[in-house]
């Protein structure tokens, strides 16, 4: 596979710059575009592997943008740079279609990261490797075992659930309501989601309150850390 | 009407919970009631009072009298007084309760001693229980003593019984409201006796009360109105509880009593019989007042108020309704309202008229016994000492002079043309042309002058045409008879032609008044602003009433005078306070009112379904009461209707305030969210980059490392340059801007800020062109370079990269110029000014370019500061904007 190619969508000139030198560095390939419209002109010529989509752009907002592209039927990967007050935002972009977000001001390590996994979902979206590790964590989504440090932990069924929806997506970001309606349909609310989620932590975590594995992203979801063994 | 149902009276229950959860906002009042002065109200009352301070209450002494009664004045000790208040009178001084200082003080309870006090002229309440009621709506209790001769409706009683009759009375509603009453009781020997020991009075005076007020008779009638009085009170808590607990009881169900009060019941004795009569059914009590267009005539009109005034002081609903015939209208009155017996007042002093004229004279009372059988009626004879008390009720005729001299011109005339028709006319038929010039008469000036001109015409027809001629004497028989048929004929004409123009008369009044609250209605409803509107109610209301008016609204803490019918009107002191209280107590204040009288104006609150909107002021240069009946309706109707328009108003202009408050909001968010942005994106740079740094070193190249470096300065001074500019704008907007002036090269610091914004201008070319042997000026540097950098970093932005910056430096007109042109895409055209405006880019809803739009409004603020002006605009011939700063030059002959 040749190298990825990032398009990057920003209005701000030092952004940009930072991106592409920092990410050119690592032999990523990068795409840039100023405003909505000429991001989605790039997007649609199909030679970018995945988008970095800044949501305050000039001529669109970010979230028309990430519309417009999935009501176009694109799947290519998005990931948004956003601020950090603004919870419900990032909530509507990952509920419009968009991977992940990265907050600024970011880490380019995170934010490399971010993209990596963001990338892996792209290629990865038709079958989920069978046995997921990460960490001292292992996870068979085929026979249905869990293991920490190699002993096995027992999850009632709601709990397995939740903790597979996470595997599928791990690394990503889940808000609420994607797990409440993968899981419960229209009937359940955030309450229910903390209590399961606290108690998949107290097996699984070994300081429940610091979790490593399941982290909390407020005011948005859950993620599943994945940490290379 | 069924009240023997076994559900609980809604009413009662009203009156319960008032009593129970409403004193924790009005004040409890307890009453000590005695027979006759020196039972002892007074001394029991401080013996509460101490009972009271010892259990730890907060107990204030308000006033007492003690009237050197020793015993009294030793109770005082050690009792907080609040200081009376020094009042001169007439060279007296006169030492009155302080209202205002209870107020202050507010005291748990503070004793007030002798209700029925009436105060000096000038005070705010004319008697003492409005202070008390005052107080008590303050929501401070309040024990107080009154004496039973001193209640309103057992006045004609006690005057009976002691020959004295008592000036200074108590409403009986005061007694009915209040929570407590605890009766003194001494028997009549004891007090006697105590009298005797001097402990009452000063022996010599003693003496002559002995024999006149204290006989022993005396004293037993009044001991048992004392009692009964009380007695009565017991019973009506008994019934509010039974009735409030639906417990069936025996009490008199349905029965409402109805007193029809005409002009002629001058006295108060009718009302007081109609108050002892409700209190023994435990009944409601209407007084019915049907104004008919006889009853013209101010000084009869501020009676039938002053009476219907004190009907409700004693607890009547009043009601007034304009008709024509008072007996079938009061009838038809009470069958619809259920009343159950009626009260009039005796017929008129001559019974005979009723017979002789039934048409004309008949009585209003009479007439009612005569329609109905079904309503018992009580008629009631007025007490003719009791002509005095309400003074201005007796309405005394002032009748000019000039509607009988026109009457008689007309008889005169009546008379020319009969003697000249006297020839061919037969004798009886010449009595038709004076009934003419009668019913003329009664047409047009009314009932007296027409009966004036009927004596007049009748002894005309006398002396000129019934033989003898020219004697007042008459022969044939035939002729008296003649003669006592026109006379007859003519008195009737009188009557009915003065009816009919009368009536006509009220017809036109009413239908005037009619269309002009129909004009107003609809001038109030095509009015949006409140100015307008204040001063067009302003200008109906004292058009229609005939006085002058001014409003006021609420403003911060106070009122003021918002409209005035005189231009630029102000209120007195004195006018200020009865308007201001007006509005706190939603009530009538000022003059002829029963708060505040001494005022000038009358004010009276403007209210809506949710509380007072506005006061207004009424004043008259003429004397006696303001307002009649009418006038007062036609106030109530002209307010109601201002007070619906300026609540409407109010209503739409909270409206548009809470609009522009979401307004500010939004801008207040978008301002935050671009700050935010602003703050963030160099900062986003700055960490990427040296996180960039820190995590890939390795990889990167050279060149790369110089770039993430040249990024990292880059957007750290940017951030500089924004936090500066908003530590700018805070200084700027919180007024602590105070250039340091020195003389300053202009050219040198337009040369430093270039310098400045090098960086930013690499890609731009700048010429500079500045006149030699320009002034030094008087100017802060630091504030003009920040101004001219801001300029600068603006054209950066806005400008493409490749196009040229002037700037030209040049003294003109006595003004120092600094022109700034660049060729970028110009300013808006409607209003380049807006550009200085704070955060004008947010308004663009513009985000394509970097900065908050701060830049320009801190430079406009920094000029400006230093007294210099800054304006924009777009190039002539080409496009661009053009920047112009202009200082004056005076600053040069400074030393």
């Amino acid at each position: 596979m040749s190298d990825p190619c990032v398009l990057i969508v920003d209005d701000e000139p030092a952004i940009r710059r930072l991106l592409r030198t920092s990410l050119g560095a690592q032999s990523w390939r990068t795409m840039e575009a100023e405003t909505g419209t000429s991001g989605l002109e790039q997007a649609r010529q199909g030679r970018a592997d995945i988008m970095l989509l800044d949501l305050g752009l000039p001529d669109m907002d970010g979230m028309e943008v990430i519309r417009r592209l999935r009501g176009g039927g694109s799947s290519l990967p998005i990931v948004v740079l956003s601020v950090r007050e603004d919870e419900r935002g990032k909530v509507a972009a990952l509920e419009l279609g968009a991977d992940d977000y990265v907050t600024k001001p970011f880490s380019m390590a995170e934010l490399v990261a971010r993209l990596r996994t963001a990338l892996r979902h792209g290629l990865q979206k038709e079958g989920t490797t069978p046995v997921f590790t990460s960490g001292d964590l292992s996870v068979d989504l085929v026979r249905r075992h869990i293991f920490r440090d190699g002993q096995e932990i027992r999850l009632s069924p709601r709990e397995w659930d939740i903790m597979r929806l996470l595997v599928q997506h791990a690394g990503r970001v889940l808000t609420h309501r994607h797990i409440l309606g993968q899981l419960w349909g229209a009937g359940g609310d955030v309450q229910q989601l903390r209590v399961y989620i606290r108690q998949i932590r107290q097996k699984l975590e070994a300081d429940p309150e610091r979790p490593a594995h399941i982290v909390t992203e407020t005011g948005i979801g859950y993620r599943l850390v994945v940490t290379d063994p | 009407m069924d009240d023997r149902t076994d559900r609980p009276d809604p009413d009662a229950l009203l009156r319960q919970t008032e009593k129970l959860t409403g004193t924790r906002q009005r004040g409890h009042l307890k009453i000590f009631l005695g027979a006759a002065p020196g039972v002892g109200k007074t001394f029991e009352m401080l013996t509460v009072a101490h009972q009271m301070a010892r259990d730890g209450s907060d107990v204030v002494v308000g006033l007492v009298e003690t009237h050197d009664r020793p015993e009294t004045a030793a109770l005082l000790e050690g009792l907080e007084s609040v200081p009376r208040r020094a009042v001169p009178y007439r060279g007296q001084v006169l030492w009155e309760m302080d209202l205002d200082a209870i107020l202050a003080r507010h005291p748990r309870i503070v004793l007030v001693d002798e209700l029925a006090h009436t105060n000096v002229p000038g005070s705010r309440h004319p008697k003492r229980w409005m202070d008390v009621e005052e107080l008590l709506e303050a929501g401070i209790d309040v024990l107080s003593t009154v004496n039973i001769q001193h209640l309103e409706s057992l006045n004609d009683v006690v005057a009976s019984i002691t020959h004295v009759r008592v000036r200074e009375t108590v409403p009986d509603i005061v007694l009915n409201r209040a929570d407590e009453i605890e009766l003194i009781d001494l028997t009549p020997t004891d007090l006697l006796q105590r009298m005797r020991d001097g402990k009452i009075y000063a022996p010599q005076t003693a003496g002559r009360a002995i024999l006149h007020y204290f006989s022993p008779g005396n004293l037993t009638a009044l001991r048992e109105l004392a009692l009964r009085q009380t007695a009565q009170q017991v019973d009506a808590q008994l019934v509010d509880h039974m009735k409030a607990n639906a417990i069936a009881g025996p009490w008199a169900a349905g029965e409402r009593i109805m007193v029809c009060l005409t002009l002629q019941d001058r006295d108060a004795s009718l009302l007081r019989y109609a108050k002892r009569l409700a209190d023994r059914f435990h009944a409601p009590w209407i007084v019915l007042h049907v104004e008919t267009n006889r009853d013209i005539g101010n000084d009869a009109r501020a009676g039938m108020a002053a009476r219907m005034h004190l009907a409700q002081s004693m607890g009547a609903e009043t009601v007034t309704i304009p008709g024509q015939d008072v007996a079938a209208d009061a009838l038809a009155y009470a069958r619809t309202h259920n009343v159950t017996q009626i009260i009039a007042g005796r017929p008129t002093p001559l019974p005979w008229l009723d017979w002789v004229f039934p048409w004309a004279w008949r009585s209003t009372t009479g007439q009612l016994i005569q329609s109905d059988g079904q309503i018992p009626i009580h008629v009631v004879r007025a007490a003719s000492d009791d002509e005095a008390e309400l003074g201005a009720a007796r309405p005394r005729a002032k009748r000019s002079i000039g509607p009988f001299l026109s009457g008689s011109g007309i008889i005169a005339m009546a008379l020319g043309v009969a003697m000249a028709l006297r020839q061919g006319l037969a004798v009886n038929n010449v009595s038709l042309v004076f009934l003419t010039g009668i019913l003329w008469v009664a047409v047009a000036n009314g009932l007296w002058p027409s009966l004036w001109a009927s004596v007049l015409a009748m002894l005309c027809f006398n002396f000129f045409f019934l033989p003898p001629l020219y004697t007042f004497t008459i022969v044939a028989p035939d002729n008296v008879v003649a003669l006592v048929f026109f006379s007859a004929t003519s008195v009737i004409a009188s009557h009915l032609g003065a009816r009919v123009r009368s009536q006509a008369v009220v017809a036109r009044h009413r239908a005037e008044i009619t269309e002009a609250l129909y004009q107003f209605s609809r001038k109030l409803a095509g009015i949006v602003t409140m100015d307008e509107l204040l001063w067009t109610t302003c200008h109906q209301i004292a058009t229609m009433l005939d006085m002058n008016a001014v409003i006021l609204l609420p403003g911060g803490d106070a009122l003021h005078v918002t409209a005035s019918y005189i231009p630029g009107e102000a209120l007195g002191p004195s006018d200020l306070a009865a308007a201001t209280w007006a509005w706190r107590h939603d009530r009538t204040a000022g003059r002829d009112s029963d708060n505040l009288p001494g005022a000038r104006r009358l004010f009276v609150p403007l209210r809506t379904g949710h509380g007072p909107v506005a006061v207004i002021g009424l004043d008259a240069d003429r004397s006696g009461p303001l307002l009649d009946p009418e006038q007062q309706r036609l106030l109530d109707a002209l307010g109601d209707q201002a007070a619906v328009a300026i609540e409407r108003i109010t209503l739409a202009e909270d409206l548009d305030r809470a609009r522009l408050h979401a307004e500010t909001e939004k801008l207040r968010g978008a301002l935050l969210t671009s700050i935010s942005h602003d703050l963030r994106t160099p900062l986003a740079s700055i960490l990427g980059a040296a996180s960039s740094l820190d995590s890939y070193d390795a990889l990167l190249s050279a060149g790369d490392r110089h770039d993430l470096i040249t990024t990292i300065r880059d957007e750290a001074e940017r951030l500089n340059r924004f936090v500066a500019n908003l530590l700018d704008m805070t200084r700027l907007e919180a007024g602590g801007l105070a250039p340091r002036k020195e003389q300053v090269d202009v050219g040198e610091v337009v040369g430093s800020a270039l310098a400045r914004a090098a960086r930013m201008l690499v890609r731009h070319t700048v010429t500079l062109q500045i006149d030699r042997d320009l002034p030094l000026l008087l100017l802060d540097d630091v504030l003009l370079e920040q101004a001219l950098f801001n300029l600068l970093d603006n054209a950066a932005k806005y400008t493409p990269p490749g196009t040229r910056i002037e700037i030209d430096v040049a003294r003109a007109d006595g003004r120092l110029h600094i022109c700034l042109r660049d060729e970028g895409p110009g300013l808006p055209v409607q209003d380049p000014d807006r550009v200085f405006s704070k955060f004008a880019r947010l308004h663009a809803a513009d985000r394509s370019r970097p900065g908050t739009g701060l830049g320009l409004a801190i430079a406009r603020g920094f000029i400006e500061a230093m007294g210099g002006t800054i304006g924009a605009g777009n190039r002539h011939g080409r496009s661009g904007a053009e920047f112009m700063i202009s200082f004056p030059l005076t600053e040069e002959k400074a030393p």
